[in-house]
């Protein structure tokens, strides 16, 4: 492998991608390297170096960082303005046995991630207001822009995010931030089987309580929480707020709900949802495979029955986002849960696996062959020579 | 505007065209009679007209295909249309090209209030999907002024908003999936009932992409809870500046209301004419702030948004004590482009988006643009998400104005770009300012841009004239660079 590039700004960025002779591996802190299919590349470009916010303005609810700027201190920065990232990005990086609190803004945003207010405030996709990045052929272009409404041209930092670096290399780019909630609070049911937490959950969206967190660790799973003292099945409801409005609400959800239920007070629910956001039933485990699948709410239990066996799971998004792990052996379970997908629609990632798993198996979900071919056309738009990331979504993308 | 040279051929192929989509449709959606086609001949941006060779409207995913597969075939253009309210001119058809009308899709599919889902046709308007899912206590949340005209196809295509896009996003927010045609007849499925794409977010970069990527022919949205409770406060300021800061400072407190809008005098007055709304007729600046929610928070922010109003030296403030009362609130606001419709025999709404805090620098400087050129200017702008929307007024009957109205248009959008803002935050680019994109983008930008339009439409067939100032052919833009006197892997063949 050829000397790694370290690009400290945009145009040494797109003169170390014009000039570079082979395909390059894009790589920020290196935290989520081993998410995706492998990649075959030359030489690396690390973005660690375009590091540092450039404008944060609170009141503006914006703020535009170099890609390779650490998460950390982005969160760091908001915390300190009362302001979060609304999407709650999960910290992956202790799943590949990385230390924690690594990852990059670029990696951010390569992997579109977002934590259990997904099913209210949206993913990283939906706060991506604009980006410069350098294309495949060396060409710095920009994208959006800094304010929050914005239909002037094609959106490309929606393919931005989620594209695993395989579209372009981003050098900088801005976000939306929002407050973040003065109260939270958590409502617990213990004792539940998969199908009653999914219509409980189901009960709790559709109620006027707004919700913004819903998820359901089977026994299992819960074993990671301080609660599971009675080694039971949890379902937790989060609510944010004022604080008034919290505690009224949660009275609200509690009658509304007709089962017997717990509250949780702010610091735990705090640590909770930051652990169930960090994949904390996981951690410890190094050796299975990880699924991440996103489902039809209502059709979570289902699909997790049809999966066949897992090792261990737990659900978010109300039910729509279903995390479990299998042997990592084989194809990881990977046919049979595409298989479980098929009636009700939605996709699987193999978010873990050995690399000669991931070599041999699809990591994202197998397309239908217009979709492929468009997605080929798409990522030779933007990349013609196949510089950046080759295969690590899909053969050719 | 110039629209790009007509095909000759094409024209005087009308006839063969029209009986070729006549075995693919039913007789009657094919219209080839010239007055029948006038009806389709402009849409909101009304300044342009033009019939379409002809017009067809399918109603299933299999006749848009077919009809697509057919114009392919034949390079023919197509423009897709859904109620024709683009302000934009999105929807303005081509003298040479087939016009695509998708009315007759106008069936709510499916309303899965569990999943928090509706499946409907994309000729579906946005009020009809709120009324669907109403009874059940759900609403669906983008909300643009044309909501009750409008088509959730249409929406897609414009990515459109509304006034309430800070606290709920605009229509790619709340998008769940998308069935959609691409020029070559092939389908092709985006998202579904789940939340995020498997690969690329595909459907994101389709929405708001003007027509030209692909034809939707099922869209499933993400429906709302009704929020327990709406109230408005009504605000009046001696100067936008003070109006400014308020906005600023209700934000920076860590509230975001549901909508936040701001009227400068001119429209205060107009819209105070026309409605009686009890506006401050004193007022420089006037704030309509409403925050949606559970009861108990809505009081308690209400109360707070007051106190902020009152330490940045509001001249009035009123809050709504009922529903009555919030509605009246908004007709005013609401009512704001009859209103100046009515002072004014013609008007150009603008639509740029700045960072709110060059609110009034911006406003002082149109100020005096208006002096220079002579045509007066109200402002309607929703200010929690800086979108202004400058109303010009002038007389179309008087020689040069509609040329005039247009370059201080022009000169606004130029402005808001060089203050870190954009040509359009809501209604596109269109063709109104497609010869804009330039202020905002350089060739390098645009390139990329039309690249990704080659990969969905290789033959530039979908709304061309639309959005880019200069169609290139996709086998220039797709010419490489050639480093250092050789290609990279030279021993590869190429095609």
């Amino acid at each position: 492998m050829l000397t790694p590039l370290e690009p400290a700004t945009a145009e040494e960025l797109a003169a170390a991608v014009a000039a570079a002779e082979g395909p390059l591996e894009l790589r920020g802190h290196g935290s989520k390297r081993d998410f995706g299919r492998p990649v075959q590349a030359s030489q690396l470009l690390d973005l660690s170096r375009l590091s540092g916010v450039t404008l944060y303005e609170p009141d503006e609810l914006v703020l535009s960082a170099g890609a390779g700027t650490p998460v950390a201190e982005i969160e760091r920065l908001l915390t300190a303005n009362g302001q979060i990232l609304a999407f709650e990005p999960p910290d992956l990086g202790p799943l590949f046995g990385q230390e924690a609190g690594r990852g990059t803004l670029g990696g951010m945003i390569a992997c579109n991630l977002a934590g259990p207010r997904r099913i209210k405030a949206g993913a990283l996709r939906d706060y991506l207001l604009g980006a410069t990045a350098v294309n495949g052929r060396g060409e710095i272009f920009k994208t959006g822009g800094r304010v929050m409404k914005n239909v002037t041209g094609y959106d490309l930092c929606k393919l931005l995010a989620g594209s695993f670096g395989t579209l372009a290399a981003i050098a900088s780019a801005t976000l939306k931030v929002l407050p973040a909630p003065e109260a939270v609070r958590t409502l617990m049911v213990r004792g539940l089987g998969d199908p009653a937490a999914m219509l409980l959950m189901s009960r709790a969206m559709v109620s006027a309580e707004d919700v913004s967190g819903a998820a359901h660790l089977p026994e299992a799973a819960a074993r990671c929480l301080p609660h599971a003292d009675v080694g039971t099945a949890v379902t937790l409801l989060r609510l944010e707020g004022t604080p008034r409005s919290v505690a009224q609400r949660l009275a609200m959800l509690a009658k509304e709900l007709e089962s017997p239920s717990e509250e949780l007070g702010e610091i735990e629910s705090t640590v909770l949802w930051r652990g169930l956001r960090n994949l904390l039933p996981f951690r410890g485990d190094h050796g299975a495979a990880i699924w991440r699948l996103s489902v039809p709410p209502t059709a979570g239990a289902d699909v997790l029955r049809a999966c066949g066996p897992v090792e261990r799971c737990f659900y978010d998004w109300g039910g729509g986002l279903i995390w479990l792990t299998t042997a990592a052996e084989g194809d990881a379970g990977a046919a049979r849960i595409r298989a479980a997908l098929s009636a009700s629609g939605g996709h699987a990632t193999l978010v873990r696996a050995p690399i000669a798993i991931r070599a041999s198996a699809e990591v994202f979900q197998p397309q239908e062959p217009a979709l492929a071919a468009l997605t080929r056309r798409v990522k030779e738009s933007f990349d013609p020579l196949g510089r950046f990331n080759p295969g690590r979504m899909y053969a050719g993308a | 505007m110039r629209m790009p040279e007509p095909d000759q051929a094409a024209i005087a192929r009308r006839a063969e065209i029209a009986l070729a989509l006549r075995r693919i449709l039913p007789a009657e959606s094919v219209i080839e009679d010239g007055e029948a086609r006038r009806a389709y001949e402009s849409d909101g941006l009304t300044a342009y007209r033009q019939p379409p060779l002809v017009v067809a409207l399918p109603s299933t995913t299999a006749e848009v295909a077919a009809v697509l597969r057919y114009c392919h075939e034949n390079r023919l253009k197509v423009v897709p249309r859904g109620a024709g309210t683009s302000l934009s001119g999105g929807a303005l058809p081509l003298a040479d090209g087939v016009l695509l009308g998708m009315a007759k899709f106008n069936r709510v599919l499916d309303v899965d209030i569990a999943n928090r889902a509706a499946v409907v046709q994309p000729g579906v308007t946005n009020l009809a999907i709120s009324q669907a899912v109403a009874p059940a206590g759900f609403y669906y949340a983008p909300d643009p002024s044309s909501q009750i005209a409008c088509t959730i196809g249409g929406n897609v295509a414009e990515n459109s908003g509304g006034v309430h896009c800070l606290k709920y996003g605009m229509t790619g927010n709340n998008l769940l999936g998308l069935e959609m045609v691409l020029i070559n007849g092939e389908v092709v499925r985006l998202g579904g009932r789940h939340l995020d794409a498997g690969g690329y977010d595909l459907m994101g970069v389709v929405t708001g992409s003007e027509g030209l990527l692909g034809v939707v022919t099922e869209v499933t949205v993400r429906i709302l809870r009704r929020p327990s409770t709406q109230r408005a406060l009504l605000l009046g300021f001696a100067s936008c500046e003070d109006a400014g800061e308020c906005v600023a400072k209700v934000i920076a407190a860590g509230i975001i209301p549901a909508g936040m809008e701001m009227m400068d005098k001119p429209a205060i007055h107009a819209a105070e004419d026309f409605v009686a709304a009890g506006y401050p007729r004193d007022a420089e600046a006037l704030l309509i702030v409403e925050l949606d929610g559970p009861v108990v928070e809505v009081d308690e922010l209400i109360a707070r948004v007051e106190q902020i109003a009152k330490a940045c030296g509001s001249t009035s403030e009123r809050v709504s004590r009922d529903e009555a009362e919030r509605q009246r609130f908004w007709a005013g606001r609401k009512a704001a482009f009859p209103a100046v419709g009515r002072i004014s025999p013609d008007y150009y709404c603008m639509d740029g988006t700045i960072p709110r805090r060059r609110l009034p620098e911006v406003l002082a400087k149109m100020q005096a643009m208006s002096r220079a050129c002579g045509l007066r200017v109200a402002n309607v702008f929703h200010a929690g998400d800086g979108n202004l929307h400058p109303l010009i007024l002038y007389d179309a009957n008087k020689p040069g104005e509609l040329e005039t109205a247009e370059a201080f248009g022009a000169d606004i959008l130029r402005l808001c770009v060089a203050v870190g803002g954009v040509l359009t935050g809501e209604h596109g680019v269109g063709v109104e300012k497609r010869d804009l994109m330039g202020e905002m983008f350089n060739e390098t930008d645009l390139a990329q841009q039309e690249r990704l339009k080659c990969a969905f439409d290789s033959e530039g067939l979908l709304n061309p004239g639309k959005m880019f100032p200069v169609l290139h052919r996709c086998a220039e833009l797709g010419r490489m660079h050639v480093s250092a006197g050789k290609l990279p892997f030279p021993e590869l063949p190429r095609f």
